[in-house]
């Protein structure tokens, strides 16, 4: 059997996809590190699946890259940019000229010819916008302060990328001289100067078809209304695009970023992405398993320490410039260090960049292939910092950052009420007891909303409400009521079970998300419960049943005696739940019940609250008397 | 003793300064039972069994509340329709409340000249409850003479305090084995009893 057919590589991808996958995320490494393990393992330099040694197998798995950054350039809208602008411009823009100039310094003191120097320096100072992004998304860290610096970085390095496949073959045209001919290749007869007008000639293609071809011929495949042919549509438009920036070239992920931004603001947008988001997340996996499988460890072994010492100087040079850039736009320590640590590798248009400059001659053949794998590692390490960063840094940051408010705040602060959780469901709360004049202690794990609430002069302290020491300090001895509106169940138990040994006279309100917590609250002795979306899928019940022609305090009332009535079965369920067989059954008695009360012919046995306003038994009564009135 | 359950109906109880100190002075009797309407039933989703529970338990059921438009804060005849059902208060079964008495324990802005036929209000205020005595009638009861407090708006801090004094008294008095409940229908006032020849107390 030919081990290299498409349909064999593909069973080999997938099977290695699942199989590391799951297990990485088992062991809490996260997708991106399975994919990555996965490729490593099925590549030529163990078992050899995929790939034959030396071969440049991202051609292929690049097609993930240039998906996600057409997502990426889909979703740039202008009012966005301009909300970033100040960090995209300011971070963005000093990020890569601080690290480039850095790097290419070193370089040239190493003795590298200056053009070389500058390209390493471009180079290298890229970071992988698809590890990052997926791995921040992954730990839910992208609405932080640290993930949002990190977005405006990765996404001013994606732009920066066209000026410099335009700058490298200037750059090239001075290298030409001191470097021996190559063997010539089709670009090659193009001055400098016409290879740089090849990258703007196809920017502008791209800019002027995606604004005047794409969108009527989207208007016409729209109205099928046939979804595949949609679907179909988009992803041409996107290997048109990998294909036509190949055809020069360039690099087809720019392309498609272009082609992401020409139509971010049409009427399709939305249609484009959720089509084309399945197929990135696929090819995205097939990406990182290629990285994993190109890391050449025959290579590395031949030069262990100078590929590792170029990976951790490379990255420690970054890391550091990055830091002093948090510094600068006022990142908090520990979000200064996420954003550092995050963004410190080196990216995937790396590669694209290293097969131009070894086209372009600026670089040999053998640096190529030593900066490939130097890019490769630092790729696959950068989920692991982060990993690092979880458990060891960020702990020690949400202690140690925690004391330091609450020596600030301590004296002064003495609320009746402490909330902890101030996410969109905490804050409502918060929000209608201050309205009321009530001032409340606010405890949030989230530092980027915690610096937003600063901002707002509302204290707040930055930590996590189930420790002890930090409730105490917030003034739980003093206060009367605890509300916990958490976003998480683990977290939101392990706080009832503190408060109610350490501070028993707390009342504790308490929100839940799922039935599951509701009982488990329940078991704890938690007396004031709130299912989360209770009240209002109700008020949506009785929006509806206006809308269906029944009045509107009918509709009110009949809510209310829905939700008694399952608040009453939710008690009674929750003594039964151990017993997984009586539960069910008397989960369905109950719906039953229920469903039978409303179906009832009376709709007044229903709401039975209601019998005095009913004067059928008086009819009855006063009929009864005028029959016996009446001799027969 | 006499059992004694009040109602209680204020919709905006922060404002009120009569009713307040009249609550306060409540706290300080023994044995009476006070339902705040509105801290219950805050959606008027009236819990009829449990008010009707309440009603069989005591002997004297007041209804309090400020005198609005000549009637009643919304929530009492909300009260009045759902609790008081059709046999169960009244009807040929309707017995749960024989024999008890009721009345209101009311406040108003204007003084008493107001309500005469010369006042501005041109009736005279047993008048305006007769609707409450004519559903206690129905509902087996007897309606005893109001408890009513005129002039509000005129009246100082130091007036109300000497009128929450009253009101205590009047209720401890009412509370006493020895007070004959049947002469409360004869009167005007409730607060007359404290004026009653001693025999009668």
């Amino acid at each position: 059997m030919d081990q290299h057919s498409l349909l064999f590589q593909s069973m080999v991808y997938l099977a290695a996809a699942i199989v590391f996958v799951p297990i990485a995320k088992k062991l809490g490494l996260g997708a991106v590190l399975g994919y990555l393990l996965a490729g490593v393992i099925i590549g030529p330099s163990l078992l050899g699946f995929i790939g034959k040694e030396g071969e440049d197998i991202m051609h292929f798995a690049e097609f993930g890259v240039v998906m996600m950054l057409f997502l990426i350039g889909i979703e740039l809208e202008p009012a966005l940019l301009w909300r970033l602008r100040a960090s995209i411009l300011g971070l963005g823009g000093l990020q890569v000229t601080l690290s480039a100039a850095a790097i290419a310094a070193i370089a040239l003191w190493l003795g590298q010819p200056l053009n070389t120097a500058l390209a390493l320096g471009m180079i290298l100072s890229l970071s992988s916008t698809a590890i990052v992004l997926q791995t921040l998304n992954e730990k839910g860290w992208m609405e932080t302060s640290a993930g949002q610096s990190a977005f405006s970085v990765l996404l001013f390095q994606d732009i920066a990328v066209i000026p410099m496949l335009a700058i490298f073959p200037l750059l090239a045209g001075t290298a030409a001289a001191d470097a021996a001919p190559h063997a010539p290749s089709l670009r090659d007869h193009l001055p400098g100067w016409g290879q740089t007008l090849v990258v703007l000639g196809a920017v502008a293609v791209i800019i002027v078809a995606g604004r005047y071809l794409v969108r009527p011929l989207m208007r016409v495949i729209a109205r099928t209304r046939v979804r595949e042919l949609f679907t179909a549509t988009a992803l041409l438009m996107v290997v048109a695009i990998a294909v036509l920036m190949n055809l020069v070239g360039l690099s087809s992920a720019l392309g498609a970023f272009l082609g992401g931004v020409v139509l971010a603001n049409s009427e399709y947008r939305h249609e484009l992405e959720s089509d084309i988001e399945p197929f990135k997340g696929l090819l995205l996996g097939l990406f990182f398993i290629a990285v994993g499988a190109s890391i050449d460890f025959k290579l590395i072994m031949q030069q262990p320490w100078l590929i590792m010492g170029l990976v951790v100087g490379i990255m420690t040079i970054k890391g550091i410039v990055l830091l002093g850039l948090g510094k600068i736009f006022k990142l908090s320590t520990d979000q200064n260090l996420l954003f550092a640590f995050a963004l410190a590798d080196i990216g995937e248009f790396a590669f694209v960049l290293l097969s131009f400059t070894n086209q372009t001659h600026l670089m040999s053949e053998s640096m190529t292939s030593m900066m490939t794998a130097v890019v490769a590692i630092s790729m696959a390490l950068t989920p692991l910092i982060m990993l690092l960063y979880e458990k060891v840094i960020q702990p020690h940051f949400t202690m140690s950052e925690l004391k330091e408010e609450r020596d600030a705040d301590e004296i002064n602060e003495k609320n009746p009420v402490i909330i902890a959780g101030f996410g969109r469901f905490g804050s409502m709360t918060g929000r209608f007891l201050r309205a009321n004049g009530i001032h409340a202690t606010i405890l949030d794990m989230d530092s980027d909303r915690v610096d937003a609430l600063h901002n707002l002069g509302i204290k707040v302290y930055y930590g996590d409400a189930s420790r002890y020491d930090l409730l105490a300090a917030a003034g739980a001895k003093d206060a009367k009521i605890l509300i916990i509106a958490t976003d998480n169940t683990e977290q939101t138990r392990e706080i009832v079970v503190m408060a109610q040994r350490y501070f028993p006279h707390l009342q504790l309100l308490v929100r839940s998300k799922q039935v599951e917590d509701t009982f488990e609250l329940m078991d704890l002795g938690v007396l004031h419960i709130y299912r989360e979306t209770v009240d209002t899928s109700l008020r949506l019940g009785v929006d509806a049943l206006r809308m269906l022609g029944q009045r509107a305090y009918h509709s009110e009332r009949a809510a209310r005696t829905f939700f008694r009535q399952d608040e009453r079965s939710l008690k009674g369920l929750s003594a039964l739940r151990d017993d997984k067989k009586q539960y069910v059954n008397s989960m369905k008695e109950r719906i039953e019940e229920m469903e039978k009360l409303i179906s009832s012919d009376r709709i007044k046995s229903w709401l039975d609250e209601g019998k005095g306003w009913d004067a059928s038994p008086i009819r009855d009564e006063v009929r009864g008397e005028e029959n016996k009135d009446t001799p027969q | 003793m006499a059992r004694i359950l009040i109602n209680f109906a204020h919709p905006d109880l922060e404002q009120s300064r009569l009713h307040v100190q009249l609550l306060r002075t409540i706290k300080s009797i023994p044995g009476i039972t006070f339902n705040d309407l509105y801290e219950q039933y805050p959606d008027l989703d009236i819990n009829v069994a449990r008010e009707q529970q309440l009603l069989e338990q005591h002997d004297i059921i007041l209804m309090q509340h400020p005198f609005y438009w000549y009637s009643a804060p919304a929530i009492v005849k909300q009260w009045q329709d759902l609790v008081l059902e059709h046999g169960w208060a009244y009807g040929h079964t309707g017995k749960a409340l024989q024999g008890k008495y009721f009345t209101n324990i009311i406040s108003t802005g204007a003084g008493e000249s107001a309500y005469t036929p010369a006042g501005i209000h041109q009736h005279d205020l047993r008048q305006f409850l007769l609707p409450y005595q004519q559903t206690a009638r129905l509902c087996n009861m007897q309606y005893a003479a109001p408890y009513v407090i005129y002039g509000l708006h005129r009246m100082e801090l130091t007036e109300i305090r000497e009128q929450a004094q009253l009101f205590r008294d009047t209720l401890t008095l009412l509370r006493q084995d020895h007070f004959d409940l049947a002469v409360l229908p004869g009167l005007q006032y409730l607060q007359d009893i404290l004026h009653l020849p001693a025999q009668l107390q």
